[in-house]
């Protein structure tokens, strides 16, 4: 997609996702930064981390190269960074005496602008489409608020988390035998508004190629993620029924997961198994040389085998047991069994086929050094992803956006540096 | 009112996918304005037909809401592939399209006559998806693949649930629809490769194969996945189960109320913004709870838990609860069921849901858009089709007499629509 420019005013998650899928399509991806504002859990927690914060922070968070924070942590933040690869990034204060001028200048040269912030922050910024409109006529925004940017939440904050809440997910996904306040947090709405909201904007482009025109694209990232809970919902206006959590476990196949054997590192280790049908349900008991439930008459079907799986599963996990998450996958598989390793990370780096496949690819950056990365989510064979740049530290593109791509001079550009506009690290103070 | 042209307007696809994943892709495609021509095989076309909910719990093809959801403002044809006589169907329905999305196990196609190759043959420029359980190569290529066999592998399904307890899957098939998305997003992609060229406009995108992996989607996800294995990379640690709900620090896990429950998120450098909720309790402005180490301390949780958040929030409803949080800037969100959803304020006020009569399902209330397009917008032009019901319209307009028509389905080599009669309302 080399030739599309797009600016992102983006924070944590859902936002990032959405550029990351366009700017790995070849887009010029140009994060507006600034200096005077840190939103957290965008480059990390905090823009100056201590030690002891990182030591207290999680893993996706905390972990940055080492686990010490560097000059510049916020360069250096596995939540940022991962999803960063192919990015530029300027700084502008928008609020400040000539932010808003630089900013039209870098709107009247770009075809999207995508931003994720609650629907008062950006009111506050003074950035609406009709404003982007007024500088770029074809200009095609895409707003991704929580809600909504009308209706009764339109400042309601929230995470993935949240949102998953909201839109009946969290119910769907704990164990089958604790209330949901046993649920661990998961992210799945950011994963969804990204995806969506990239292929939001490829749809907005289409329009544009057919029309000339531009648009708002609003997504809602409760909205957004909603079909992807459509038969619960069906089932509700259909039947009047609402689902408890099935935990690992599935409506009508033969599903759990199982312990295998501990790995030297100590970590637990797992397998998930998957049996949908008869000739699945004959291999895996021959496998497991459960011989006497094979033949059992009673478990002929399927939905037999379901209503007596605590005792099958105890037949697997007396096989699964002895034996290493990969080895037990690999058996069951030979014999056309679904089944899966459980794959920590570093499962995940060793694994054959993820290496055969080329996912992971290695990528430089100035604060963090040369590490491995997930790549692009798919493969083209005509116009091939990959990681074209490493992740992009604050402010990196400045002297590329300003006086390349905007035009200003040299002198025009040192004064921008003094007023703030200009930098690699946020001002003192924030 | 004439309803304005949805996105994909005119853009022609063809549609060889069944059950989750592949269907989410082309009904993104399809919603938002392409003409997507779904190909069945006979007798009972997309297995997704045959699973649930289905009105009554009374299986039936026609009325599975499951396919119902997934394959709106698509047309069915069916074909039977593996006759010599659908070839010349094939063909011209590869040169008919813009774009192909297909879901078969790799080489299943090949067999079937429209692997990539052989459809590249016919229409070079053509838009080809293939999406898989692990990939068209690679050692795992046909292996057998599930929802929680693709997150156990690809997801941080390792570090979901408690340290105590065994990892555990994300609810129903969210990943198949997240590598739903991913592969529309890969394919509208290809579908604009050099349109924003500088004098790219007269040539044609070249036709090319997008080779989407399931795994992938969830080893690439946002959800906690790319950052943990990043994070990997940098530091040589595991992420691990935590040992209670939530992710750590306080409050930030799902609590109870009065009326259900509730996600409230003031924790580590939101939790001035959980204090202040509480109304500033003396205790919690000791120095003591900024601390960078509080946060990690179960002693100091249990008592910021029992003491002083769970007597507050025990009293309130979800509704009073989320409110008050709000106020003060607290991440949270209830914890709601379909039912819940179906009467939520705001999804009613926005127009999120869209109702339609269905032939055999008769009306129902669906998920509607995902996102509001101003001047693009998704429309639910028609409900999923019935199995062939477009068979003899779609061969009329590839060009065939009513007579070979009628010769195909005579042959077996295409099967009609059943004429399935109208619902009595």
């Amino acid at each position: 997609m080399e030739g599309l420019r797009v600016l992102e005013i983006t924070v944590v998650w859902a936002g990032p996702y959405c550029g990351s899928f366009l700017a790995d399509l070849g887009a010029e991806v140009i994060r507006v930064e600034s200096t005077k504002a840190f939103v957290p859990l965008t480059r990390g927690a905090a823009p100056r981390l201590t030690q002891s914060e990182i030591d207290n922070l999680p893993l996706y968070s905390g972990g940055t190269p080492g686990r010490v924070p560097g000059s510049r942590p916020f360069n250096r933040s596995p939540m940022f960074n991962s999803h960063a690869r192919n990015k530029r990034s300027m700084t502008v204060n928008l609020l400040d005496p000539g932010g808003r001028e630089i900013f039209d200048r870098l709107v009247s040269v770009s075809d999207v602008l995508i931003e994720n912030n609650p629907t008062e922050t950006m009111e506050k910024l003074g950035v609406s489409y009709e404003s982007l409109k007024g500088v770029k006529d074809d200009i095609i925004m895409l707003r991704m608020p929580a809600y909504g940017s009308t209706g009764p939440y339109r400042d309601y904050r929230a995470h993935g988390v949240h949102i998953e809440g909201v839109v009946g997910h969290t119910m769907l996904r704990g164990y089958e035998d604790t209330d949901p306040s046993y649920n661990t947090t998961v992210l799945m709405s950011d994963a969804a508004a990204g995806a969506q909201g990239a292929f939001a904007v490829l749809a907005a482009l289409r329009h544009r190629k057919r029309t000339g025109e531009g648009q708002l694209v609003e997504l809602g990232q409760a909205e957004n993620v909603f079909p992807f809970l459509g038969e619960y919902y069906l089932d509700y206006r259909m039947n009047g029924r609402t689902h408890a959590s099935l935990g690992n476990r599935h409506p009508v196949a033969l599903q759990n997961c199982y312990p295998c054997a501990p790995a030297p590192d100590n970590d637990d280790r797992w397998v998930v198994i998957t049996v949908y049908d008869d000739d699945q349900w004959h291999a895996l008991c021959d496998v497991i040389g459960a011989e006497g439930l094979g033949a059992d008459p009673e478990l002929a079907d399927a939905a037999a085998r379901r209503s007596r799986q605590p005792e099958i599963d105890a037949a697997i996990a007396a096989w699964t047991r002895t034996r290493s998450p990969q080895e037990a996958m690999n058996i069951l598989q030979q014999r056309g069994v679904p089944a899966g390793a459980v794959l920590n990370q570093a499962d995940a780096f060793a694994d054959p086929h993820i290496r055969d496949r080329g996912f992971f690819q290695e990528a430089f950056q100035e604060d963090c050094g040369t590490h491995l990365y997930p790549g692009p989510l798919y493969k083209m064979s005509e116009t091939p992803l990959s990681i074209r740049r490493g992740p992009v530290m604050f402010g990196q593109d400045n002297e590329y956006v300003y006086r390349e791509l905007l035009g200003y001079t040299s002198e025009e550009y040192a004064a921008f540096e003094a007023a703030g506009h200009v930098g690699t690290d946020y001002v003192s103070g924030v | 009112m004439t309803m304005p042209d949805g996105a994909l307007a005119g853009l022609k696809v063809l549609d060889f996918t069944h059950y989750v994943s592949g269907p989410y892709c082309t009904k993104l495609l399809a919603d938002f304005g392409a003409d997507v021509i779904k190909v069945e095989r006979p007798p009972d076309g997309d297995q997704a037909r045959q699973i649930g909910p289905f009105p009554g719990d009374a299986p039936h093809p026609e009325k599975s809401g499951l396919f119902l959801h997934l394959n709106t403002n698509k047309r069915s044809v069916v074909i039977d592939l593996k006759q010599g006589d659908a070839r010349d169907i094939v063909n011209r329905l590869a040169s008919w399209a813009e774009v192909i999305v297909e879901n078969f196990r790799p080489g299943v196609a090949d067999r079937l006559g429209v692997g990539f190759d052989q459809i590249a043959s016919i229409n070079p420029a053509l838009i080809y998806t293939s999406i898989s359980n692990f990939g068209q190569t690679g050692p795992y290529r046909d292996y057998r693949g599930s929802e929680i066999v693709f997150y156990g592998m690809g997801g941080e399904m390792h570090s979901t649930g408690l340290a105590d307890r065994e990892p555990l899957k994300l609810g129903g098939n969210v990943g198949l629809y997240q590598a739903g998305a991913v592969a529309a997003v890969g394919t509208m992609g290809a579908v604009l490769a050099g349109s924003f060229r500088p004098g790219d406009d007269e040539n044609l995108p070249a036709g090319q194969h997008i080779d989407v992996s399931i795994l992938e989607t969830q080893l690439g996800s946002v959800d906690r996945r790319q950052s943990a294995l990043l994070a990997h990379q940098y530091t040589g640690e595991l992420s691990r189960r935590p040992a209670s709900g939530g992710s750590g620090g306080y409050p930030n896990a799902v609590y109870p109320c009065d009326d259900g429950y509730l996600q409230i998120n003031g924790s580590r450098m939101y939790f001035p913004r959980a204090v202040a909720l509480l109304g500033h309790p003396p205790e919690l402005c000791e120095p003591r709870w900024q601390d960078p180490a509080a946060q990690g301390d179960p002693a100091m949780r249990d008592e910021f838990e029992s003491e002083h958040f769970l007597p507050w929030i025990l009293e309130r409803n979800r509704a009073e609860a989320w409110q008050a949080a709000q106020e003060n800037r607290v991440l949270s969100g209830p914890i709601n069921t379909m039912a819940d959803l179906d009467v939520d304020p705001s999804f009613n006020s926005r127009g999120v849901f869209a109702e339609k009569d269905h032939p055999a399902a008769g009306k129902l209330r669906y998920p509607g858009r995902p996102f509001m397009m101003a001047k693009s917008p998704w429309q639910l032009r028609r409900t999923a089709p019935l199995l062939g019901q477009h068979t003899a319209e779609v061969l009329g307009e590839l060009g065939y007499a009513e007579s070979e028509i009628a010769a195909f389905i005579a042959g077996d080599v295409v099967r009609p629509g059943s004429g399935f009669p109208r619902k009595r309302e």
